[in-house]
């Protein structure tokens, strides 16, 4: 039977087994970077991570030492403006479009809330000066909150309706079979039932709008003093590793990676969390 | 509440079509009455959920609305040509997007050069060979990719990439491929190469997750067909990568979207000159770079004017692009659903 066996057949074999390899080579090639970025950021930066990082103000130019104490509450204070401003509309446009699952409108939305999520984030930094900077005529705190509440409204908006999908659709008929007008079983039955998935999706997308530079460089720009008025410039992370990477001292460098290490140490926990929630979830939900 | 007539009259409620069938009796009706009435909360709900998603549709065109009006100015005084314009120059208040129209698709199609075929790799990778227990963590590993801030990829392409481009990778190609116009000047490191390797670890999470999904929508049964004729599993791949063909393609116009807004990253690493060149080692500018960098600067009104309009172009091309990706990704898995 074996001398049955064409030349062509050992070829297609050996392609077939090159391409595989390739295949597998890709996908290791793929993830170089990020191995790449988590090395750096904690090599280069955990000389800057100490106590200091965290709880005293930058130093002026020259001297070394101090830390981002006001950009971390900057930021803080940032992604709750946008939280403020992005989380009603993502929550309930969410619960819409889980509700009118085959609506036609609310497949334009859902469409429209995708195509959002596509546009460029500075694109929504120039929206934000137009609408809020410019009539205040100073940039704000306020400002930056508005450019990163538009942006977390995509992520969040498209969890809350995934994982309000989630829930079975009998616990849903369980409710509505005792009588319970549909709002409040989506309220008080069904929302409580996704709210762990719920929760940390939108923690996921504030996580991704911490990161955001782009959009806040002419809306909250950025401020070397401690603030906390919203309706004044202030500080944010983001910003500060941008204006650190770009100085010429390496103490500043320096810092700059301990931040981008906070930050994407931040994202990296977060994400961690989803996927286990999710996965319960997808469990719980796979009959 | 438990009586059999509020049963009825909750379902009659329910389903309004199917309840006009049913010819209900007189008390019914007294009772339909009475369940409209208790269901204002529901018209409540309904209303301020249906009100918050008519925000987000409104959104979008209030965004384009609001640029076009910020951008009157220049759009004015250029005109159409302001696209074929080479000339940027705040000293003469003459502004044209040319420049960094051409860094823009330049770095993103090399973005796209570079990553599309890796992204197909592990998209194949990740829904036809690995073993699920392979599959999971690498997936994740993707998306955290994709999770990244791009700040983070900028800071470490001043430090990491673009000295070892200076040091290593250009010299190199400048010696060997030095017959190509692509690879002409001195290597600052900083430049359209530089750019476009950053946008190509950007966007390949993106191609990949979504062709990945198109891939493992298609039925099992197309592979088992392929199997059963004695195809070999890279056979069996390529007839399943034809027929995800036209969802790769979306999945790459949401890449080339991503690639052409993206803006920390990229303005950190490719220079930042408004220069067209011919060589990928020569810097360059691209739209989203020169609104980040000159936004907070711009001190006349056409200047400010213009960089809107520049906003507004990309706004214009990205909706676009996400709008064709999203119905061609769509149309193929629902194809495949119905299938």
């Amino acid at each position: 039977m074996k001398q049955g066996y064409s030349k062509s057949h050992y070829w297609r074999k050996s392609k077939s087994a090159i391409t595989t390899f390739l295949c597998l080579l890709s996908a290791l090639i793929a993830v170089v970077p990020l191995f790449l970025i988590f090395f750096y950021s904690l090599s280069q930066g955990i000389g800057a991570l100490n106590l200091d990082f965290f709880i005293k103000m930058p130093k002026p130019v020259g001297e070394s030492g101090g830390g981002m104490a006001n950009a971390i509450v900057g930021t803080g204070i940032l992604i709750g403006l946008g939280t403020l401003f992005g989380l009603p509309i993502s929550l309930f446009t969410g619960i819409y479009l889980a509700e009118h699952k085959h609506g036609a409108f609310a497949s334009v939305v859902r469409f429209l809330t995708d195509v959002l999520s596509g546009i460029p984030s500075i694109v929504v930094g120039v929206v934000a000066y137009i609408v809020v900077v410019l009539p205040m005529k100073h940039f704000s705190a306020l400002a930056g909150g508005v450019a990163l509440g538009i942006l977390m409204i995509p992520t969040a908006t498209r969890t809350t309706e995934e994982m309000l999908l989630l829930v079975p659709q009998s616990i849903r008929e369980a409710g509505l079979a005792l009588g319970i007008a549909r709002w409040r079983v989506t309220l008080r039955v069904i929302l409580p039932t996704a709210l762990r998935g719920i929760t940390t999706g939108i923690l996921l997308a504030l996580a991704r709008a911490a990161g955001e530079t782009a959009p806040l460089l002419f809306t909250a720009l950025g401020n070397r003093f401690w603030s906390t008025e919203i309706g004044q410039p202030i500080a944010s992370l983001s910003v500060f590793i941008y204006d650190y990477a770009k100085a010429p001292f390496s103490d500043w460098n320096r810092q700059a990676w301990a931040a981008a290490f906070v930050l994407i140490f931040f994202i990296t926990i977060l994400n961690v969390i989803f996927r286990f929630v999710t996965r319960g979830r997808y469990a719980g939900n796979g009959n | 509440m438990a009586d059999t007539s509020s049963n009825i009259a909750l379902s009659v409620a329910q389903q309004p079509g199917g309840g006009a069938e049913m010819a209900p009796s007189p008390d019914v009706f007294v009772e339909v009455k009475k369940r409209k009435s208790a269901n204002l909360g529901d018209l409540i709900f309904q209303g301020s959920t249906a009100f918050f998603a008519f925000l987000v549709f409104a959104l979008v065109f209030l965004m384009a609305y609001e640029m076009f009006r910020g951008s009157t100015l220049s759009i004015d005084k250029f005109g159409w040509s302001f696209l074929w314009r080479e000339i940027w120059d705040p000293v003469q208040d003459e502004y044209g997007a040319l420049v960094f129209i051409f860094g823009t698709l330049v770095s993103s199609v090399l973005a796209l050069v570079l990553a599309l075929p890796l992204s197909i790799g592990v998209a194949v990778f990740l829904s036809e060979l690995a073993p699920r227990w392979l599959e999971k963590p690498v997936s994740f590993l993707i998306e955290l990719l994709a999770a990244i801030p791009s700040i983070v990829y900028g800071l470490w392409g001043i430090f990491v990439l673009v000295p070892w481009l200076r040091v290593s990778v250009e010299p190199m190609l400048a010696k060997n491929l030095k017959f190509l116009p692509l690879f002409k000047g001195a290597p600052y490191g900083f430049g359209m190469l530089a750019a476009g390797i950053i946008l190509a670890i950007m966007v390949l999470p993106i191609i990949t997750s979504i062709s990945r999904d198109v891939l493992k929508a298609i039925p099992t049964a197309q592979r088992e067909a392929a199997l059963a004729l004695g195809a070999t599993r890279w056979e069996t791949t390529r007839i399943i990568l034809s027929d995800a063909r036209s969802g790769i393609l979306g999945a790459t116009l949401l890449g080339l979207g991503r690639a052409i807004g993206e803006t920390m990253a990229v303005t950190m690493v490719i220079g930042n000159r408004p220069e067209i060149s011919s060589s990928l080692l020569a810097p360059g500018y691209t739209m989203a770079s020169v609104i980040a960098n000159e936004f907070t600067e711009a001190t006349s009104d056409m200047y400010i004017s213009s960089l809107i309009e520049i906003a507004l172009i990309l706004f214009a091309v990205t909706v676009l692009l996400n709008a064709a990706a999203r119905i061609i990704v769509w149309s193929v898995t629902n194809k495949f659903k119905n299938a």
